[in-house]
Protein backbone atom coordinates (compact mmCIF):
# COMPACT_ATOMS: atom_id res chain seq x y z
CA UNK A 1 0.00 0.00 0.00
CA UNK A 2 1.07 3.31 -0.52
CA UNK A 3 -0.23 7.09 -1.17
CA UNK A 4 0.47 8.36 -4.35
CA UNK A 5 -0.31 10.57 -7.40
CA UNK A 6 -1.22 9.25 -10.50
CA UNK A 7 -1.67 11.49 -13.61
CA UNK A 8 -4.30 10.76 -16.79
CA UNK A 9 -2.65 10.26 -19.53
CA UNK A 10 -5.30 9.26 -22.24
CA UNK A 11 -8.70 8.35 -22.13
CA UNK A 12 -10.78 6.13 -24.63
CA UNK A 13 -14.44 5.50 -24.54
CA UNK A 14 -15.25 1.57 -25.42
CA UNK A 15 -19.42 1.41 -24.85
CA UNK A 16 -21.81 3.86 -24.32
CA UNK A 17 -20.78 3.51 -20.57
CA UNK A 18 -17.43 1.74 -20.12
CA UNK A 19 -13.99 3.88 -20.33
CA UNK A 20 -10.65 2.77 -20.55
CA UNK A 21 -8.37 5.27 -18.71
CA UNK A 22 -4.07 5.17 -19.27
CA UNK A 23 -2.58 6.94 -16.20
CA UNK A 24 1.34 7.48 -15.37
CA UNK A 25 2.50 7.35 -11.74
CA UNK A 26 4.21 5.15 -9.19
CA UNK A 27 2.80 1.52 -9.35
CA UNK A 28 5.34 -0.10 -6.98
CA UNK A 29 2.55 -1.34 -4.64
CA UNK A 30 0.86 -2.81 -7.21
CA UNK A 31 2.46 -7.00 -6.17
CA UNK A 32 -0.86 -8.78 -7.67
CA UNK A 33 -3.65 -8.74 -10.74
CA UNK A 34 -7.04 -8.53 -8.58
CA UNK A 35 -5.92 -5.41 -6.45
CA UNK A 36 -7.36 -1.71 -6.47
CA UNK A 37 -6.70 1.72 -6.45
CA UNK A 38 -8.71 4.14 -4.57
CA UNK A 39 -8.75 7.90 -6.16
CA UNK A 40 -9.34 10.94 -4.47
CA UNK A 41 -11.75 12.95 -6.59
CA UNK A 42 -12.44 16.51 -6.76
CA UNK A 43 -15.60 17.32 -4.43
CA UNK A 44 -16.39 14.05 -3.61
CA UNK A 45 -15.20 13.43 0.09
CA UNK A 46 -14.92 9.21 -0.14
CA UNK A 47 -12.53 7.74 -2.35
CA UNK A 48 -13.44 5.54 -5.47
CA UNK A 49 -12.10 2.10 -5.54
CA UNK A 50 -11.40 1.03 -8.87
CA UNK A 51 -9.79 -2.56 -9.98
CA UNK A 52 -6.85 -2.18 -11.80
CA UNK A 53 -6.93 -3.56 -15.41
CA UNK A 54 -3.32 -3.81 -15.52
CA UNK A 55 0.00 -2.36 -14.86
CA UNK A 56 3.43 -1.65 -15.81
CA UNK A 57 6.51 -0.11 -13.91
CA UNK A 58 5.09 3.31 -14.37
CA UNK A 59 1.93 2.61 -16.09
CA UNK A 60 -1.88 1.96 -14.46
CA UNK A 61 -5.00 0.62 -17.05
CA UNK A 62 -8.13 1.06 -15.59
CA UNK A 63 -11.52 0.24 -17.09
CA UNK A 64 -14.42 2.32 -15.61
CA UNK A 65 -18.04 1.65 -15.89
CA UNK A 66 -20.00 5.63 -15.59
CA UNK A 67 -22.44 4.45 -13.38
CA UNK A 68 -22.76 7.32 -10.41
CA UNK A 69 -21.49 11.09 -10.17
CA UNK A 70 -18.17 9.88 -8.88
CA UNK A 71 -17.67 7.30 -11.51
CA UNK A 72 -18.88 10.02 -14.10
CA UNK A 73 -16.20 12.55 -12.76
CA UNK A 74 -13.53 9.99 -13.47
CA UNK A 75 -14.48 9.18 -16.99
CA UNK A 76 -14.91 12.59 -17.74
CA UNK A 77 -11.50 14.24 -16.14
CA UNK A 78 -9.14 15.83 -19.01
CA UNK A 79 -5.76 14.60 -19.69
CA UNK A 80 -2.98 15.89 -17.35
CA UNK A 81 -5.42 15.50 -14.40
CA UNK A 82 -3.80 14.38 -11.17
CA UNK A 83 -5.70 11.79 -8.86
CA UNK A 84 -4.06 11.79 -5.27
CA UNK A 85 -4.50 7.47 -5.13
CA UNK A 86 -4.10 5.12 -2.63
CA UNK A 87 -2.56 2.33 -4.66
CA UNK A 88 -2.04 -1.54 -4.43
CA UNK A 89 -5.12 -2.26 -2.21
CA UNK A 90 -6.45 -5.53 -1.43
CA UNK A 91 -5.46 -9.35 -1.74
CA UNK A 92 -5.49 -9.58 -5.29
CA UNK A 93 -5.55 -13.26 -6.88
CA UNK A 94 -3.21 -16.01 -6.06
CA UNK A 95 -1.90 -16.96 -9.42
CA UNK A 96 -0.32 -20.17 -7.98
CA UNK A 97 -3.17 -22.06 -7.62
CA UNK A 98 -4.25 -21.79 -11.03
CA UNK A 99 -3.31 -25.39 -12.13
CA UNK A 100 -2.79 -26.29 -16.09
CA UNK A 101 -6.32 -24.97 -17.73
CA UNK A 102 -7.75 -21.67 -15.76
CA UNK A 103 -10.79 -20.22 -16.85
CA UNK A 104 -11.17 -16.32 -16.01
CA UNK A 105 -14.76 -15.52 -16.34
CA UNK A 106 -15.95 -11.85 -16.25
CA UNK A 107 -18.92 -10.18 -16.32
CA UNK A 108 -19.63 -6.92 -17.49
CA UNK A 109 -17.00 -4.27 -16.41
CA UNK A 110 -15.77 -7.22 -13.84
CA UNK A 111 -13.43 -8.35 -16.74
CA UNK A 112 -11.39 -5.35 -15.73
CA UNK A 113 -9.10 -7.29 -13.20
CA UNK A 114 -9.21 -10.07 -15.37
CA UNK A 115 -7.38 -8.83 -18.21
CA UNK A 116 -4.25 -8.13 -15.80
CA UNK A 117 -4.47 -11.64 -14.60
CA UNK A 118 -4.72 -13.06 -17.77
CA UNK A 119 -1.47 -11.34 -18.78
CA UNK A 120 0.52 -12.37 -15.72
CA UNK A 121 -1.10 -15.99 -16.50
CA UNK A 122 0.64 -15.74 -19.94
CA UNK A 123 3.72 -14.35 -18.74
CA UNK A 124 4.04 -17.59 -16.06
CA UNK A 125 3.47 -20.35 -18.59
CA UNK A 126 -0.16 -20.37 -19.04
CA UNK A 127 -2.52 -19.32 -21.46
CA UNK A 128 -6.26 -18.73 -19.26
CA UNK A 129 -9.76 -19.28 -21.21
CA UNK A 130 -11.50 -16.16 -20.95
CA UNK A 131 -15.28 -16.42 -20.40
CA UNK A 132 -17.05 -12.95 -21.07
CA UNK A 133 -20.75 -12.18 -20.33
CA UNK A 134 -22.50 -8.94 -21.28
CA UNK A 135 -25.85 -7.64 -21.53
CA UNK A 136 -25.80 -7.10 -25.42
CA UNK A 137 -23.20 -7.16 -28.42
CA UNK A 138 -23.38 -2.95 -27.88
CA UNK A 139 -21.74 -3.63 -24.36
CA UNK A 140 -18.98 -5.97 -25.07
CA UNK A 141 -15.43 -4.54 -25.06
CA UNK A 142 -12.07 -5.64 -24.37
CA UNK A 143 -12.54 -8.51 -26.98
CA UNK A 144 -9.71 -7.87 -29.04
CA UNK A 145 -7.03 -7.35 -26.13
CA UNK A 146 -7.94 -10.57 -24.93
CA UNK A 147 -7.91 -11.98 -28.36
CA UNK A 148 -4.51 -10.27 -28.70
CA UNK A 149 -3.20 -12.06 -25.68
CA UNK A 150 -4.03 -15.77 -27.28
CA UNK A 151 -6.70 -16.79 -24.90
CA UNK A 152 -9.11 -18.79 -26.01
CA UNK A 153 -12.83 -16.72 -25.63
CA UNK A 154 -16.23 -17.72 -25.21
CA UNK A 155 -18.83 -14.82 -25.00
CA UNK A 156 -22.19 -14.69 -24.02
CA UNK A 157 -25.06 -11.85 -24.26
CA UNK A 158 -28.46 -11.83 -22.02
CA UNK A 159 -30.45 -11.02 -25.57
CA UNK A 160 -28.30 -13.32 -28.00
CA UNK A 161 -26.73 -10.35 -30.09
CA UNK A 162 -22.85 -11.54 -29.44
CA UNK A 163 -22.36 -14.96 -28.95
CA UNK A 164 -24.28 -17.28 -26.52
CA UNK A 165 -27.59 -16.27 -25.47
CA UNK A 166 -27.50 -16.58 -22.03
CA UNK A 167 -24.97 -16.12 -19.12
CA UNK A 168 -21.92 -16.48 -18.49
CA UNK A 169 -22.24 -20.05 -16.64
CA UNK A 170 -23.97 -21.30 -19.87
CA UNK A 171 -20.62 -20.75 -22.07
CA UNK A 172 -18.40 -22.48 -18.38
CA UNK A 173 -21.00 -25.89 -18.68
CA UNK A 174 -19.20 -26.18 -22.21
CA UNK A 175 -15.89 -25.21 -21.75
CA UNK A 176 -16.08 -26.69 -17.87
CA UNK A 177 -13.98 -30.17 -18.73
CA UNK A 178 -10.66 -28.96 -19.54
CA UNK A 179 -11.29 -26.29 -16.57
CA UNK A 180 -8.91 -26.60 -13.49
CA UNK A 181 -9.44 -23.68 -11.58
CA UNK A 182 -11.96 -20.51 -12.67
CA UNK A 183 -10.82 -16.76 -11.59
CA UNK A 184 -14.38 -14.68 -11.46
CA UNK A 185 -15.22 -11.42 -11.01
CA UNK A 186 -18.88 -9.82 -11.92
CA UNK A 187 -22.01 -8.86 -10.59
CA UNK A 188 -23.28 -10.71 -7.51
CA UNK A 189 -25.99 -12.65 -9.05
CA UNK A 190 -23.19 -14.23 -11.93
CA UNK A 191 -20.86 -14.97 -9.01
CA UNK A 192 -23.89 -16.28 -6.88
CA UNK A 193 -24.87 -18.03 -10.66
CA UNK A 194 -21.30 -19.09 -11.01
CA UNK A 195 -20.83 -20.81 -7.69
CA UNK A 196 -23.51 -23.32 -7.64
CA UNK A 197 -21.54 -25.06 -10.37
CA UNK A 198 -18.82 -27.89 -9.35
CA UNK A 199 -16.36 -27.27 -11.92
CA UNK A 200 -16.31 -23.80 -9.90
CA UNK A 201 -15.01 -25.36 -7.00
CA UNK A 202 -12.03 -23.93 -5.42
CA UNK A 203 -12.75 -21.09 -7.31
CA UNK A 204 -10.99 -17.50 -6.68
CA UNK A 205 -13.96 -14.79 -6.82
CA UNK A 206 -13.80 -10.99 -6.51
CA UNK A 207 -16.46 -9.09 -5.06
CA UNK A 208 -17.59 -5.43 -5.21
CA UNK A 209 -18.77 -3.84 -2.03
CA UNK A 210 -19.13 0.21 -1.03
CA UNK A 211 -16.20 1.49 0.34
CA UNK A 212 -15.48 4.07 3.13
CA UNK A 213 -11.62 3.86 3.48
CA UNK A 214 -10.45 0.26 1.63
CA UNK A 215 -7.86 -0.10 3.58
CA UNK A 216 -9.41 -2.14 6.53
CA UNK A 217 -9.75 0.31 9.00
CA UNK A 218 -14.32 1.43 9.23
CA UNK A 219 -15.20 -2.13 8.50
CA UNK A 220 -17.63 -0.49 5.84
CA UNK A 221 -17.27 -3.04 3.38
CA UNK A 222 -17.49 -6.37 5.26
CA UNK A 223 -19.46 -9.17 4.06
CA UNK A 224 -20.16 -12.60 5.99
CA UNK A 225 -18.36 -15.57 4.96
CA UNK A 226 -17.92 -18.80 6.15
CA UNK A 227 -14.66 -17.84 8.24
CA UNK A 228 -16.75 -15.17 10.02
CA UNK A 229 -17.16 -11.31 8.62
CA UNK A 230 -14.62 -10.12 6.42
CA UNK A 231 -13.23 -7.21 4.75
CA UNK A 232 -13.70 -6.75 1.09
CA UNK A 233 -11.08 -4.67 0.80
CA UNK A 234 -8.59 -5.54 3.10
CA UNK A 235 -9.24 -9.53 3.02
CA UNK A 236 -10.07 -9.40 -0.25
CA UNK A 237 -11.43 -8.43 -2.83
CA UNK A 238 -10.87 -12.02 -4.00
CA UNK A 239 -12.00 -15.01 -1.38
CA UNK A 240 -12.19 -18.57 -2.48
CA UNK A 241 -15.74 -19.48 -3.68
CA UNK A 242 -15.56 -21.49 -0.25
CA UNK A 243 -15.38 -18.95 2.14
CA UNK A 244 -18.46 -17.06 0.22
CA UNK A 245 -21.77 -17.41 1.72
CA UNK A 246 -24.50 -16.19 -0.77
CA UNK B 1 9.08 25.12 21.09
CA UNK B 2 5.39 24.61 21.41
CA UNK B 3 4.36 22.20 24.21
CA UNK B 4 1.84 20.11 22.50
CA UNK B 5 1.21 17.98 25.26
CA UNK B 6 -2.57 17.80 27.17
CA UNK B 7 -4.54 16.33 30.11
CA UNK B 8 -7.93 14.49 30.18
CA UNK B 9 -8.50 13.79 34.10
CA UNK B 10 -5.12 12.79 35.02
CA UNK B 11 -3.83 11.05 32.07
CA UNK B 12 -0.70 12.75 30.21
CA UNK B 13 -0.91 12.97 26.40
CA UNK B 14 2.06 14.33 24.37
CA UNK B 15 -0.38 16.09 21.89
CA UNK B 16 -4.27 16.39 21.68
CA UNK B 17 -4.56 14.35 18.34
CA UNK B 18 -6.53 11.08 19.20
CA UNK B 19 -8.01 9.14 16.00
CA UNK B 20 -11.67 8.57 16.83
CA UNK B 21 -13.19 4.93 17.33
CA UNK B 22 -14.45 3.19 14.73
CA UNK B 23 -11.99 4.60 11.98
CA UNK B 24 -8.93 3.02 13.10
CA UNK B 25 -10.09 -0.32 13.96
CA UNK B 26 -7.31 -1.04 16.28
CA UNK B 27 -4.60 0.22 15.36
CA UNK B 28 -2.61 -2.57 13.70
CA UNK B 29 -4.09 -1.76 9.32
CA UNK B 30 -3.22 2.16 10.07
CA UNK B 31 0.78 1.04 11.77
CA UNK B 32 1.26 -0.11 8.28
CA UNK B 33 1.06 3.87 6.91
CA UNK B 34 2.68 5.30 9.60
CA UNK B 35 4.79 4.88 13.54
CA UNK B 36 1.77 5.60 15.98
CA UNK B 37 3.80 7.15 18.65
CA UNK B 38 3.30 10.06 16.80
CA UNK B 39 -0.42 10.09 18.45
CA UNK B 40 -1.35 11.33 21.85
CA UNK B 41 -3.78 8.68 21.72
CA UNK B 42 -5.68 6.06 19.98
CA UNK B 43 -9.77 5.33 20.55
CA UNK B 44 -9.94 1.48 19.46
CA UNK B 45 -13.36 0.27 17.82
CA UNK B 46 -16.30 0.13 19.65
CA UNK B 47 -15.94 -3.28 21.79
CA UNK B 48 -19.21 -5.31 23.33
CA UNK B 49 -19.52 -8.01 25.54
CA UNK B 50 -20.12 -10.14 22.52
CA UNK B 51 -18.73 -10.48 19.05
CA UNK B 52 -21.00 -8.69 16.59
CA UNK B 53 -20.82 -9.19 12.81
CA UNK B 54 -22.29 -5.58 11.83
CA UNK B 55 -25.12 -4.76 9.86
CA UNK B 56 -25.59 -6.00 6.25
CA UNK B 57 -24.37 -4.29 3.16
CA UNK B 58 -24.43 -1.03 1.97
CA UNK B 59 -22.80 0.11 5.10
CA UNK B 60 -21.55 3.13 3.52
CA UNK B 61 -22.90 6.50 1.38
CA UNK B 62 -21.49 9.25 0.30
CA UNK B 63 -22.87 13.08 1.21
CA UNK B 64 -21.95 16.20 0.67
CA UNK B 65 -18.91 17.11 2.35
CA UNK B 66 -19.10 13.63 4.25
CA UNK B 67 -20.22 10.57 4.59
CA UNK B 68 -22.67 8.56 5.87
CA UNK B 69 -22.09 4.67 7.86
CA UNK B 70 -24.34 2.25 9.25
CA UNK B 71 -21.97 -0.08 10.40
CA UNK B 72 -23.42 -1.42 13.47
CA UNK B 73 -20.65 -1.86 15.83
CA UNK B 74 -19.19 -4.57 14.48
CA UNK B 75 -16.60 -6.10 16.41
CA UNK B 76 -14.27 -8.97 17.60
CA UNK B 77 -16.09 -9.18 21.30
CA UNK B 78 -14.29 -8.06 24.63
CA UNK B 79 -12.60 -11.41 25.31
CA UNK B 80 -10.79 -11.11 21.87
CA UNK B 81 -9.49 -7.80 22.02
CA UNK B 82 -8.68 -7.95 25.84
CA UNK B 83 -6.34 -11.37 24.48
CA UNK B 84 -5.47 -10.05 21.23
CA UNK B 85 -5.96 -6.49 20.00
CA UNK B 86 -4.71 -4.30 22.89
CA UNK B 87 -1.84 -6.76 23.36
CA UNK B 88 -0.45 -6.28 19.75
CA UNK B 89 -1.46 -2.37 20.04
CA UNK B 90 0.55 -2.08 23.38
CA UNK B 91 3.87 -3.07 20.70
CA UNK B 92 2.38 -0.60 18.24
CA UNK B 93 1.65 2.20 20.46
CA UNK B 94 3.50 2.72 23.72
CA UNK B 95 1.02 5.55 25.03
CA UNK B 96 -2.29 5.22 26.71
CA UNK B 97 -5.28 3.91 24.49
CA UNK B 98 -8.70 4.58 24.92
CA UNK B 99 -11.03 1.65 24.88
CA UNK B 100 -14.49 2.42 23.20
CA UNK B 101 -17.04 0.30 25.03
CA UNK B 102 -20.50 -0.55 23.72
CA UNK B 103 -23.34 -1.92 25.70
CA UNK B 104 -27.03 -3.36 25.30
CA UNK B 105 -27.76 -2.82 29.60
CA UNK B 106 -26.07 -0.76 32.52
CA UNK B 107 -24.74 -3.95 33.82
CA UNK B 108 -22.95 -5.01 30.22
CA UNK B 109 -21.34 -1.59 30.24
CA UNK B 110 -20.01 -1.70 33.63
CA UNK B 111 -18.71 -5.31 33.58
CA UNK B 112 -16.85 -4.50 29.70
CA UNK B 113 -15.59 -1.53 31.48
CA UNK B 114 -14.36 -3.28 34.24
CA UNK B 115 -12.35 -5.93 32.44
CA UNK B 116 -10.70 -3.57 29.45
CA UNK B 117 -9.91 -0.92 32.70
CA UNK B 118 -7.49 -3.84 33.84
CA UNK B 119 -5.74 -4.13 30.48
CA UNK B 120 -2.47 -2.39 31.18
CA UNK B 121 -2.48 -0.19 28.11
CA UNK B 122 -6.19 0.90 28.38
CA UNK B 123 -5.62 4.87 30.00
CA UNK B 124 -9.60 5.85 29.32
CA UNK B 125 -12.59 4.15 29.01
CA UNK B 126 -14.62 6.07 26.61
CA UNK B 127 -18.56 4.88 27.19
CA UNK B 128 -20.44 4.76 23.69
CA UNK B 129 -24.03 5.82 24.66
CA UNK B 130 -24.61 7.31 21.46
CA UNK B 131 -24.11 4.85 18.50
CA UNK B 132 -27.38 5.53 16.06
CA UNK B 133 -27.06 1.83 14.07
CA UNK B 134 -27.63 -0.18 16.83
CA UNK B 135 -31.27 -0.90 17.56
CA UNK B 136 -31.87 -1.10 21.12
CA UNK B 137 -28.24 -0.44 21.54
CA UNK B 138 -26.00 2.85 22.50
CA UNK B 139 -28.27 5.59 21.58
CA UNK B 140 -31.47 4.56 23.58
CA UNK B 141 -29.13 5.54 26.83
CA UNK B 142 -27.85 8.56 25.31
CA UNK B 143 -30.44 10.25 24.28
CA UNK B 144 -32.29 10.48 27.97
CA UNK B 145 -30.85 11.75 31.03
CA UNK B 146 -31.87 9.63 33.42
CA UNK B 147 -30.18 6.14 31.27
CA UNK B 148 -27.37 8.19 30.54
CA UNK B 149 -26.47 8.68 34.07
CA UNK B 150 -27.60 5.22 34.73
CA UNK B 151 -25.13 3.56 32.55
CA UNK B 152 -22.40 6.33 33.72
CA UNK B 153 -22.99 5.41 37.62
CA UNK B 154 -22.60 1.90 36.76
CA UNK B 155 -19.41 2.33 35.44
CA UNK B 156 -17.81 4.73 37.35
CA UNK B 157 -18.22 2.22 39.95
CA UNK B 158 -16.96 -0.87 38.12
CA UNK B 159 -13.29 0.74 37.21
CA UNK B 160 -10.54 2.54 38.31
CA UNK B 161 -9.65 4.11 35.35
CA UNK B 162 -11.30 7.59 34.11
CA UNK B 163 -14.31 7.73 32.12
CA UNK B 164 -15.70 9.56 29.24
CA UNK B 165 -18.95 9.35 28.15
CA UNK B 166 -19.45 9.59 24.74
CA UNK B 167 -22.56 11.83 23.54
CA UNK B 168 -24.89 11.75 20.70
CA UNK B 169 -25.58 14.88 18.81
CA UNK B 170 -29.14 13.46 18.24
CA UNK B 171 -30.95 15.00 21.06
CA UNK B 172 -32.75 18.14 21.82
CA UNK B 173 -30.46 19.67 24.60
CA UNK B 174 -27.21 17.92 24.60
CA UNK B 175 -25.73 19.94 28.05
CA UNK B 176 -28.56 18.34 30.14
CA UNK B 177 -27.02 14.70 29.20
CA UNK B 178 -23.69 16.09 29.54
CA UNK B 179 -24.43 17.74 33.38
CA UNK B 180 -26.92 14.32 33.83
CA UNK B 181 -23.33 12.01 33.13
CA UNK B 182 -21.26 14.99 35.16
CA UNK B 183 -23.43 14.50 38.35
CA UNK B 184 -23.31 10.67 37.62
CA UNK B 185 -19.53 10.54 37.92
CA UNK B 186 -18.57 10.98 34.87
CA UNK B 187 -14.32 12.23 34.49
CA UNK B 188 -14.64 13.79 31.09
CA UNK B 189 -16.96 13.72 27.92
CA UNK B 190 -16.74 13.00 24.43
CA UNK B 191 -18.58 14.89 21.63
CA UNK B 192 -20.04 14.34 19.41
CA UNK B 193 -20.77 10.67 17.61
CA UNK B 194 -22.38 10.80 14.35
CA UNK B 195 -25.38 12.55 13.46
CA UNK B 196 -28.78 10.79 12.40
CA UNK B 197 -29.26 10.64 8.52
CA UNK B 198 -29.89 9.05 5.15
CA UNK B 199 -29.95 9.03 1.76
CA UNK B 200 -32.54 7.38 -1.11
CA UNK B 201 -31.18 5.86 -4.33
CA UNK B 202 -32.88 7.34 -7.11
CA UNK B 203 -33.49 4.31 -9.00
CA UNK B 204 -33.97 1.90 -6.64
CA UNK B 205 -36.59 4.36 -4.61
CA UNK B 206 -35.11 2.70 -2.14
CA UNK B 207 -32.98 3.68 1.08
CA UNK B 208 -29.28 3.42 0.05
CA UNK B 209 -27.97 1.76 3.45
CA UNK B 210 -29.25 -1.80 4.20
CA UNK B 211 -29.92 -0.53 7.92
CA UNK B 212 -31.95 2.90 6.18
CA UNK B 213 -30.24 5.30 8.40
CA UNK B 214 -26.53 5.81 9.19
CA UNK B 215 -24.38 8.37 11.18
CA UNK B 216 -22.93 11.23 9.37
CA UNK B 217 -19.27 12.70 9.67
CA UNK B 218 -16.96 14.68 8.10
CA UNK B 219 -16.33 18.27 7.54
CA UNK B 220 -19.54 18.83 6.96
CA UNK B 221 -20.42 18.62 10.86
CA UNK B 222 -17.67 20.35 11.91
CA UNK B 223 -19.71 23.31 13.23
CA UNK B 224 -22.35 21.42 14.23
CA UNK B 225 -20.06 19.52 16.50
CA UNK B 226 -18.10 22.95 17.77
CA UNK B 227 -21.48 24.33 18.78
CA UNK B 228 -22.25 21.70 21.14
CA UNK B 229 -18.49 21.40 22.49
CA UNK B 230 -19.18 25.35 23.33
CA UNK B 231 -22.36 24.33 25.27
CA UNK B 232 -21.21 21.62 27.09
CA UNK B 233 -18.02 23.50 28.12
CA UNK B 234 -20.62 26.20 29.72
CA UNK B 235 -22.68 23.56 31.25
CA UNK B 236 -20.06 21.48 33.10
CA UNK B 237 -16.59 21.25 34.46
CA UNK B 238 -15.69 18.32 33.04
CA UNK B 239 -12.12 18.01 30.40
CA UNK B 240 -13.95 17.65 26.44
CA UNK B 241 -12.91 15.25 23.60
CA UNK B 242 -14.05 17.26 21.24
CA UNK B 243 -15.10 15.34 18.09
CA UNK B 244 -16.58 16.04 14.72
CA UNK B 245 -15.51 16.58 11.26
CA UNK B 246 -11.67 17.76 12.46
CA UNK B 247 -9.47 17.78 9.58
CA UNK B 248 -7.19 19.71 10.06
CA UNK B 249 -4.12 21.23 12.71
CA UNK B 250 -6.79 24.63 12.30
CA UNK B 251 -9.74 22.62 12.90
CA UNK B 252 -7.57 21.32 15.89
CA UNK B 253 -7.07 24.41 17.28
CA UNK B 254 -10.40 25.83 16.83
CA UNK B 255 -12.39 22.77 18.43
CA UNK B 256 -9.77 23.41 21.65
CA UNK B 257 -11.05 27.09 21.68
CA UNK B 258 -14.63 26.01 21.78
CA UNK B 259 -13.43 24.15 24.91
CA UNK B 260 -11.84 20.92 23.92
CA UNK B 261 -9.05 19.52 26.09
CA UNK B 262 -8.43 16.83 23.05
CA UNK B 263 -9.75 16.36 19.53
CA UNK B 264 -10.65 13.05 18.30
CA UNK B 265 -9.95 12.58 14.07
CA UNK B 266 -12.62 10.68 12.71
CA UNK B 267 -13.93 10.58 8.57
CA UNK B 268 -10.68 12.39 7.97
CA UNK B 269 -8.62 8.95 8.68
CA UNK B 270 -10.93 7.08 6.39
CA UNK B 271 -9.95 9.38 3.21
CA UNK B 272 -6.18 9.87 3.77
CA UNK B 273 -4.42 7.26 6.25
CA UNK B 274 -1.89 10.05 6.87
CA UNK B 275 -4.51 12.60 8.04
CA UNK B 276 -3.17 12.54 11.72
CA UNK B 277 0.24 12.96 11.08
CA UNK B 278 -0.49 15.83 8.69
CA UNK B 279 -2.45 17.77 11.23
CA UNK B 280 0.60 16.89 13.69
CA UNK B 281 2.91 18.11 11.20
CA UNK B 282 1.17 21.50 11.02
CA UNK B 283 0.18 21.74 14.39
CA UNK B 284 3.19 23.91 16.06
CA UNK B 285 3.27 26.26 13.34
CA UNK B 286 -0.74 27.04 13.81
CA UNK B 287 0.05 27.16 17.21
CA UNK B 288 2.89 29.42 16.88
CA UNK B 289 0.95 31.38 14.52
CA UNK B 290 -1.41 32.07 17.32
CA UNK B 291 0.79 32.44 19.96
CA UNK B 292 0.18 29.61 22.17
CA UNK B 293 3.50 28.43 23.81
CA UNK B 294 0.93 25.73 25.27
CA UNK B 295 -1.67 24.39 23.00
CA UNK B 296 -3.67 23.34 26.52
CA UNK B 297 -3.90 27.27 27.20
CA UNK B 298 -6.45 26.97 24.06
CA UNK B 299 -8.97 25.00 25.60
CA UNK B 300 -12.07 27.53 26.11
CA UNK B 301 -10.13 30.22 24.95
CA UNK B 302 -13.44 31.61 23.19
CA UNK B 303 -14.49 31.69 26.38
CA UNK B 304 -13.19 34.40 27.78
Amino acid sequence: MDKTLFTLEASRRLTADVWELALSGNTEAITRPGQFVNLELPGKFLRRPVSVANWTEDGLLLLVRAVGEGSRLLTQAPAGTRFDTLSGLGNGFDLSDAGPAPVLVGGGIGLAPLYGLARRLIGAGTVPAVVLGFRSAADAFYLEEFAALGCRLSLSTEDGSLGVRGFVTDCLLRSAPDCSRVFACGPTPMLRALAALPCTDGGQFSLEARMGCGFGVCMGCTVPTADGPRRVCADGPVFRKEALVW
Amino acid sequence: MVDLSVQLAGVQLKNPVIPASGTFGYGREMAEWYDLNLLGSIACKGTTALPRPGNPQPRIAETPGGMLNAVGLQNPGTDAVIAQELPRLARLFHGPVIANVGGFSPEEYAENCRRLGECENVGILEVNISCPNVHGGGRNFGCDARSAAEVTRAVRAATRKPVFVKLTPNVSDIAEIARACADAGADGLCLINTLLGMRIDLRTRRPLLANRTGGLSGPAVFPVALRMVWDVYEAVKLPIIGCGGVSSAADVCEMMMAGASAVEIGAANLKDPLACPAVLRELPGVCEALGAERIADLTGAAHR
